[in-house]
């Protein structure tokens, strides 16, 4: 009873709390991150160096106003963030922090394909929350925005499944201990899975230089522009949960997940002292920094670009990865 | 009652199909109609996963992977005539989609 | 008795948000209707022990099909205004009528199958599956080498039936 009722529920508090603290802190780091790159500070004001901006920005944005637009959909209106942060935090539950079972929440033998399917579910959120809104612009700007979504979830979807090939299983557990067996990191025998998991996970997430949907500039703001006040805040957190999703699972696909470098080699040992969820911490933590590095550097492709990158260029190479890996796999 | 055997699964299932055939015979709107098919193929599913479970053998498992399979393509195959014949007659309506010439 | 409510349970969701999707005004929120009725089938799927199928059918069904009738729902609504007419007109005495006569014939078998002395099931022997492991792989195993001309053949329509929708939905470019 307390094995299976009372554990999970306080496992699932406590990472959803810490899920939804560090997104907060994540649009701080974003924010400060581009400063620096930028040769100016950031946040500065509230609190010692800014830091008490994440939580200042929740506060304003739960206490704006909240807008229905006349004659809008209440019900898809209300539900379309709902749907958008759901899947997105679903996720973490068979995210594994460690090889112990206390460290996730469960482990599912069919993990990834989870992850898959609770992606695709997020395009919900996108498609209603632009029809909701029941104004020409932002239905025109959600339908490329899930058009977007659904045609880089082809790539995406090509390239995890030659890393289950490459690891044999599709439980995340094993695909980490397929990396400690092998005795390297994935990253390093399939770069181009990387590579394509990492571009496609920025225009999965509508990050620069994929977020024509949600730019400022094009169609008035986008899916979300009559959104305000704690429904905006919903889109926001589940775009940044999306990216801490994305992140981890770069992570634990291609990095170890939670293993320290060279799990094999006994002289390092003492490495070990650093628990493993740390591990898996700090490297989730060098790709949210490379996201918003990207943010930072690059310009925004166009919509036609976008859509011939993911169709053309990116599907393609997904599935010739896809083969090559198998040839191999079966060679060796 | 309490015990759950393979024909209450069974029940649901046709169950299920009937509201599905409720669905294609009283709605007017083609895309509603689409979807009651969609719901009626989700009962043939349902079906054959309880047998295969009650049997445990994983025909009907493998069964039921290609019922998917063959739903979605038809249902990019029917949006597709649909978005076609939209184009030239704007209407959703069965009602008036009945006349191959006008 | 705990598998039980959880059966009836989520029999009773099932039927009643597929009634909900039939009986909906509006296309967008049928649609939303099937989605949830999608996802609950896919957890008796996980409860029959199917798991890698509750996923393909959350993955293809509820995040596939169904996103591509919300798509041409919302194309068809760009283009004229919704309208909120009830379609209850059509044939819906005859439905009804056929609803009322199969709903006789369901608790003719139910009641049959009850007062029938229940022998007990021999389940035959399962297919002889070489490989060990859950679902996915064994799954796998049967539809790669017993059911593979089924699975080419699935592959080629789905081919067909892509290249089938982009002709039909093309503009012409005269």
């Amino acid at each position: 009873m307390i094995d299976t009722i009372v554990t999970p529920l306080l496992k699932i508090a406590i990472l959803l709390n810490a899920v939804l603290v560090a997104v907060t802190f994540l649009v701080l780091m974003e924010r400060k991150v581009i400063a620096w790159t930028q040769s100016r500070l950031g946040p500065m004001r509230v609190g010692p160096h800014g830091i008490l901006q994440a939580l200042a920005d929740p506060i304003k944005l739960i206490l704006k106003e909240d807008i229905t637009p006349a004659k809008a959909d209440k019900w898809v209106f209300t539900l379309a963030p709902i749907m958008s942060l759901v899947p997105a935090l679903v996720v973490f539950a068979v995210i594994p922090f460690g090889a112990d079972p206390l460290y996730y929440v469960s482990d599912i033998n069919v993990g990834l394909l989870f992850i898959i399917s609770m992606t695709s579910i997020g395009v919900y959120g996108i498609i209603l929350g632009g029809w909701a809104s029941n104004s020409k612009y932002p239905l025109l700007a959600s339908l490329r925005a899930s058009a977007q979504l659904v045609s880089y979830e082809i790539a995406v979807t090509m390239t995890l499944v030659s890393m289950i090939v490459t690891a044999g299983s599709l439980s995340l557990v094993e695909i980490v201990e397929a990396q400690r067996e092998a005795g390297v990191w994935f990253g390093f025998i399939q770069p181009v899975a990387l590579g394509l998991i990492f571009i496609g996970g920025l225009a999965e997430t509508n990050r620069v230089p994929f977020d024509l949907p949600e730019a400022e500039t094009e169609l008035t703001g986008g899916f979300h522009t009559e959104y305000s006040g704690m429904r905006f805040s919903l889109f926001f957190l589940a775009e940044y949960a999306n990216i801490i999703v994305i992140s981890a699972i770069v992570v634990i696909m291609f990095f170890g997940g939670w293993m320290r470098p060279f799990p094999n080699v006994e002289v390092l040992s003492f490495l070990d002292l650093i628990p493993s969820w740390i591990w898996f911490v700090m490297k989730i933590f060098v790709f949210l920094y490379v996201f918003i590095w990207i943010r930072a550097t690059f310009p925004r492709y166009r919509y036609d670009q976008l859509m011939g990158l993911g169709w053309k260029v990116l599907m393609p190479i997904a599935i010739g990865n896809l083969v090559v890996t198998a040839i191999v796999k079966v060679l060796l | 009652m309490l015990e759950i055997t393979p024909l209450h699964y069974s029940l649901l299932s046709a169950a299920l199909f009937m509201i599905g055939v409720i669905g294609v015979l009283a709605r007017r709107n083609i895309i509603v109609v689409f979807m009651s098919i969609e719901i009626i193929l989700n009962a043939v599913n349902i079906n054959l996963i309880a047998l295969s479970h009650q049997w445990q053998n994983l025909a009907g498992q493998v069964f039921v992977v290609f019922v998917i399979a063959v739903a979605a393509a038809e249902a990019a195959v029917g949006l597709g005539i649909l978005v076609a014949f939209f184009r030239n007659k704007e209407t959703v309506n069965i009602d008036e989609m009945s006349v191959m010439r006008w | 008795m705990v598998e039980a409510i959880a059966f009836y349970t989520l029999a009773a969701l099932i039927l009643g948000l597929a009634i909900l999707v039939i009986t909906a005004r509006s296309a967008v929120h049928s649609a939303l209707f099937l989605v949830v009725d999608f996802f609950f089938v896919a957890v008796m799927y996980v409860s029959l022990g199917a798991e890698f199928v509750a996923v393909i059918q959350i993955l293809v069904y509820a995040g596939g099909i169904v996103v591509l009738y919300l798509f041409v729902v919302m194309l068809v609504s760009l283009k004229r205004e919704p309208e909120q007419h009830a379609d209850t007109r059509r044939l819906k005495f005859q439905g009804m009528l056929l609803a009322g006569v199969v709903l006789l014939e369901l608790v003719g078998i139910g009641a049959y199958a009850a007062a029938r002395d229940s022998a007990p099931v021999v389940a035959r022997v399962a297919v002889d599956i070489p490989v060990q492991g859950g679902n996915t792989e064994q799954l796998g195993w049967v539809l790669y080498t017993d059911y593979l001309i089924p699975f080419e053949l699935a592959s080629i329509l789905l081919l067909v039936a892509m290249v089938g929708a982009i002709v039909l939905a093309k503009r012409s470019l005269d």
